[in-house]
């Protein structure tokens, strides 16, 4: 697959600049379509939700109970409105505790 | 006279991304290591960061990559992925000084990340692009060390760390999507649809075989749009979204 990742670097970056360049270069008026502004603005949330579940209860290698507990340190941390750094290690250190308890017990 | 404040709104950019820098830092070295396990070069992840500057888009084409999926697949999923920043772009255009040369524009849509956005977006008055600079000449070098950085490292990281790292961008994620959720019902249901949706594509014997970045194009689309027909948002809620 080598010769090939920079074939797929050119197609993000282009098509992720493409998306930042063009409103701001062709569109200096305001949108006023209500419903494509409300699309645009569920739209991270949406994205964001799905790509976090269920993909974070899989990605530790130990499987989904070290996931589980990453996920709901993140969820409570998150809920307290922590900064995005202190909610990500609340997540990373749930793992590894959750983890070294794991291989304790096994 | 004009060079001068110019000059310092560059710096203040400059000061106001240094925060943003070190969250990058962290965020985009579990890139590297994920983008070197997956088989990447050190050369190709920082690369990759260098000119996407974007987390959401570059996770998924991260696995696409992996995966070989087909060039339209990872065009669809940037597209969608990063519409927002379309919307980012919008509003930024309404806020540039008037007066600017349009060269700006190109420039200030390169470094158009949430959090730069959430920056210059804040700002009293209209936006000197000198602002936005100053921010992107901390933020993005942050952004690209940290995927070097986590590249490099990615070879000799021991496996618990690594797996516990694994779960650093979720929990950025979701630092992002909870309080806004906690207090609007609509953005509430929208994450829960978007996880319902998600997860029953990861469940479901014939759906789970569908890769991961078209369930995110399908499941974004279907849930922002039905959000957007039932609960069209009021003017003043976009302030919520731009933090």
């Amino acid at each position: 697959m080598n010769h090939s990742v920079y074939v797929y670097i050119l197609v993000m970056a282009g098509v992720t600049y493409l998306i930042r360049m063009l409103p701001l270069v062709l569109f200096k008026k305001e949108i006023t379509s209500p419903f494509v502004k409300s699309f645009l603005f569920y739209v991270p949330y949406a994205c964001l939700a799905a790509m976090t579940f269920p993909a974070i209860l899989t990605a530790p290698s130990s499987g989904m109970i070290a996931g589980a507990a990453g996920l709901g340190a993140a969820l409570i941390a998150a809920y307290r409105e922590k900064s995005l750094l202190t909610v990500a290690l609340c997540a990373c250190v749930a793992v590894f505790v959750a983890e070294q308890i794991l291989g304790f017990l096994g | 006279m004009e060079q001068n404040t110019n000059k310092q709104q560059f710096m203040q950019g400059l000061r106001d991304g240094v925060p943003v820098s070190l969250g990058y830092f962290a965020v985009s070295f579990t890139f590297g290591m994920m983008a070197v396990a997956g088989g990447m070069s050190v050369w190709q992840a920082t690369l990759l960061s260098l000119t996407n500057i974007t987390s959401a888009g570059q996770f998924a084409g991260l696995e696409i990559i992996i995966a070989c999926g087909s060039l339209w697949e990872m065009a669809l999923t940037q597209l969608v992925i990063n519409l927002r920043y379309s919307l980012m772009s919008f509003s930024v255009s309404q806020k540039l000084q008037k007066n600017i040369p349009s060269g700006h524009r190109f420039l200030v849509a390169f470094g158009m990340t949430d959090e730069i956005f959430g920056l210059s977006i804040s700002r009293s008055g209209k936006l000197n692009p000198w602002y936005h600079y100053g921010a992107m000449c901390a933020a993005i070098p942050g952004w690209t060390l940290g995927t070097f950085v986590g590249a490099m490292a990615g070879n000799i990281m021991p496996g618990f760390l690594s797996s516990a790292l694994s779960v650093a961008i979720y929990g950025m994620f979701l630092a992002l999507i909870i309080p806004p959720a906690k207090k609007h019902r609509p953005v509430r249901a929208v994450v829960a649809g978007a996880m319902a949706i998600s997860a029953v594509f990861a469940v479901v014997p014939v759906l789970n075989r569908i890769s991961s970045g078209f369930v995110i194009i399908f499941t974004t689309l279907i849930v922002a749009g039905a959000a957007a027909y039932f609960c069209p948002i009021g003017d003043g809620e976009e302030e919520t979204h731009e933090s």
